[in-house]
């Protein structure tokens, strides 16, 4: 690779195929991420629209327990390890660390292209799992259900969580040691922003729950293989054990589906309300605070599968706790806003949704959490709301609301604002007719995971199907015109929105190598000038 | 060229490229830590149900080869970590010699392991499944044990194996390597020691905790 011609955008550095599929840049990378989890994210949500079609109907009207078993089964995994999980690293992170700690490229490039394949061949060997006849565990994959009994692909489907795993522990490696040794003279910790801080409590989680998910799955795929393992109560084992190392990873890992986005956030909030972020501190420390706890707190997911009382007194206790650091996230957020000079454009509009989604979210998780109301609302549809909320109202929003924000800086293209909002609108009130009648089916009683339920259900069920369209619709917008804006966006300066962060000090697109010279930090972030000041602008 | 040609674009010297290099391997361990994990603590965890039955598969193995390969595994680690000091002093002959010999030692481990003492478990019938050799009531923990033993040496040689190809590589590429530069001779170093201490936790795992009750 040479550089010779000076400050040539990424974009224009190279056109052939190659030169995208063989790159090691950073950007070009989040990009080739960005059109695979895309496909990804679209291809989980068929499954999940042929969901909602099949409960329309008390007796389902696709007529086939297993072919919803299939389904949901299908759209928990691809939605969860093939997107939720990378989605905001592998594409706004890869794109903006170096540019925001005001380095070059990431530490290992090389690895980070690595990753990427890794993550392809993830991506179609679940679709192979699917194609060739799909699994019927659910993405919870419990024993014995798994390890002897499931006549479904669960083997294919290890295999593709597996490698994702191993990929998505190359990123957070990648990220973690470029924080440490790539920040730009003066960057010190307190002076990056948040969604570094938050990448890297992410990538820490990534680093260490990641191998802990792969072993597991590697043990269970032992005993499907031989007939005979460490699950099988027949010979000693315990299947609860399964259980236990599961959610060792997964409850972490809805921390790695959530902290990327509350960076984010934290990144938007001050932009558009034009204020200094209010108690950085404090949501720095919620972050790896929530990195922390979120390791302690697994066995709530177990309250009702025979763990001892006292453990479950415990966990429960703990739950609690994991929820302080993200209310002070919240605090802040609104603090931040709080007598500022707020700006509706899309990311704003995004972001103001993810925090009223995100809280609701969080807060039905304490009920969950709470031992005698979890033994009542476990596996019913309260619980898949309850995740919705935080993963698709707050996750995917504020996964929509980065790219937003930052997609001038990634094409070099505006958007039309106009559609932003309208997608925005559309996607907040579709979310909310879709799942929130799920908090009422689940209070009500109505089991997860079933094809077909009692009559008594079907106006909430049709409701939410029928919100399931209105949020389809507001996910196809955004597909739509962001497509449109990379042939005929207006051209976008280097900060069109006027943002504090040195990713907005070079141009839109950067240049292969970001920065024409090394930046020299001497700032805190976020010194947004004074709302007097702007509004006489 | 040959100056930007000594570190990549995003360091900002060949040390400070160095340096990286070497925290990466470190994270990359830690995770390598939490992988073999879950093995330990099933492994321990799986043993409360019935200890006397999964003590009685443990007294199956081969306590001899076991104390031999571990005493290989060390004593490869040792050479390697005399051929490091062999190279930081300049020497890339001696590193050469001594990355040989800790080479040799860990294929040994892996002869006895696999084609010695893997064989002469299979044919005593110590393969979990319908033709079992353990009879009794023990039957079900001792079967319990050897999924354990033959999942957790398998993935411990699998290791070994890539660090054998690893330690072929530098002992290949020696000639780039200088008491400055070496940084792959140590991070490679790294891995092959780590997977010693693998080695430190599982043999008393396997070959002790039955025999000591
Ligand atoms: C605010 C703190 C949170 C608390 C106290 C909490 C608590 C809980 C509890 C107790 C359950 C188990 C309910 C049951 O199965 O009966 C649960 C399920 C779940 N939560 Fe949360 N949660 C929190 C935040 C989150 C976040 C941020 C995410 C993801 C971004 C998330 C994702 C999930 C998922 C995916 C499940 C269901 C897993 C399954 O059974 O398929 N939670 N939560
Ligand atoms: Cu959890």
């Amino acid at each position: 690779m040479t550089h010779s011609a000076a400050h040539v955008s990424y974009l224009e550095d190279g056109h052939t195929l190659r030169s995208w599929l063989l790159t090691t840049d950073h950007k070009r990378i989040a990009i080739l991420y960005l059109v695979a989890i895309t496909f990804f994210f679209f291809a989980g949500g068929v499954a999940a629209f042929l969901m909602r079609y099949n409960l329309i109907s008390s007796h389902g009207l696709l007529g086939s327990a297993e072919t919803y078993n299939r389904l949901f089964s299908m759209h928990g995994i691809l939605m969860v390890w093939v997107f939720l999980v990378p989605a905001v690293p592998v594409t706004l992170g890869n794109f903006l660390t170096p540019l925001m700690l005001g380095a070059r490229d990431l530490a290992f490039p090389p690895l980070n292209l690595l990753s990427w394949y890794l993550f392809i061949v993830a991506g179609f060997v679940a679709l192979y799992a699917v194609v060739a006849g799909g699994v019927d565990t659910g993405w919870t994959f419990y024993t014995p259900l798994t390890s002897l009994y499931s006549k479904g692909h669960v083997v294919a489907a290890f295999i593709a969580i597996f490698i994702a795993g191993f990929s998505s522990i190359a990123t957070g490696l990648n990220f973690i040691v470029t924080i440490h040794k790539l920040r730009a003279p003066g960057m010190g910790w307190y002076k990056m922003p948040v969604f570094l801080w938050s990448l890297y409590a992410t990538s820490v989680i990534l680093v260490l729950a990641t191998p802990v998910l792969a072993m597991t799955l590697l043990l269970v795929a032992f005993e499907r293989i031989f007939g005979i393992g460490v699950f099988d109560p027949a010979i000693g084992g315990d299947p609860l054990l399964f259980q236990h190392l599961f959610w060792f990873y997964s409850h972490p890992a809805v921390y790695v589906m959530i902290l990327p986005g509350f960076g984010v956030i934290s990144e938007i909030v001050p932009a558009f309300s034009r204020k200094e972020l209010f108690g950085y501190k404090f949501i720095v420390w919620a972050s790896i605070a929530i990195a922390v706890i979120g390791f302690l707190v697994w066995g709530h997911h177990m309250f009702v599968a025979g763990t001892s009382l006292f453990s479950a007194i415990v966990f429960s206790l703990l739950s609690y706790m994991v929820a302080v650091p993200s209310a002070i996230k919240v605090f802040n957020w609104i603090g931040t806003m709080h007598k500022g000079y707020i700006h509706f454009d899309s990311p704003m509009l995004y972001a103001i949704g993810f925090i009223g989604l995100f809280t609701t979210g969080g807060l039905t998780g304490l009920f969950v959490a709470a031992l005698a109301a979890d033994v009542h609302l476990t596996q019913t549809y309260f619980v898949v709301a309850h995740f919705h909320y935080v993963m698709v109202g707050g996750m995917v929003s504020a996964y929509f609301a980065g790219l937003h924000f930052w997609w001038p800086k990634i094409t070099g293209r505006l958007y039309p604002e106009m559609w932003g909002r309208a997608g925005a609108i559309t996607i907040f009130v579709g979310f909310n007719l879709t799942f929130f009648p799920q908090f009422v089916l689940g209070y009500l009683g109505m089991p997860r995971r079933y094809f077909a339920y009692p009559q008594q259900f079907e106006a909430l069920n049709l409701l939410s199907s029928a919100g399931a369209v209105v949020l389809a619709i507001g996910y196809l917008l955004p597909l739509g015109y962001l497509t449109w804006s990379l042939l005929y966006g207006d051209r976008a300066s280097a900060n069109p929105w006027g943002a504090t962060g040195l990713e907005w000090s070079t141009p839109s697109p950067p240049p292969t190598e970001n920065f024409a010279v090394t930046p020299i930090v001497t700032q805190a972030p976020y010194q947004y000038e004074q709302p007097e000041a702007v509004i006489h602008e | 060229m040959s100056d930007a040609a000594a570190h990549e674009f995003q360091f900002s010297s060949a040390a400070h490229q160095r340096e990286t290099a070497i925290s990466g391997i470190w994270l990359f361990l830690a995770t390598e830590a939490l992988f073999f994990g879950p093995i330990f603590l099933a492994w321990i965890y799986a043993r409360l149900a019935d200890p006397s039955a999964f003590d009685a598969g443990g007294r199956q193995t081969e306590l001899a080869i076991g104390v031999t390969n571990t005493a290989l595994l060390i004593a490869s680690s040792f050479a390697y970590g005399v051929g490091l000091a062999c190279i930081e002093f300049g020497s890339r002959r001696g590193m050469v010699l001594w990355l040989l010999i800790a080479w040799a030692l860990g294929a040994a481990f892996i002869g006895l392991k696999f084609g010695v003492e893997w064989r002469m478990d299979l044919e005593k019938g110590l393969f979990p499944g319908a033709t079992f050799s353990v009879h009794g009531p023990s039957r079900s923990g001792a079967q319990l044990f050897f999924a354990f033993y033959f999942f957790s040496t398998a993935l411990h040689g699998l290791h070994l194996l890539v660090g054998l190809a690893l330690l072929a590589w530098i002992i290949a590429k020696a000639r780039q390597f200088t008491s400055e530069r070496h940084s792959p001779v140590r991070a490679v170093g790294l891995y092959w020691s780590f997977i010693d201490i693998i080695w430190l936790i599982l043999f008393p795992l396997i070959y002790l905790i039955g025999r000591a009750s």
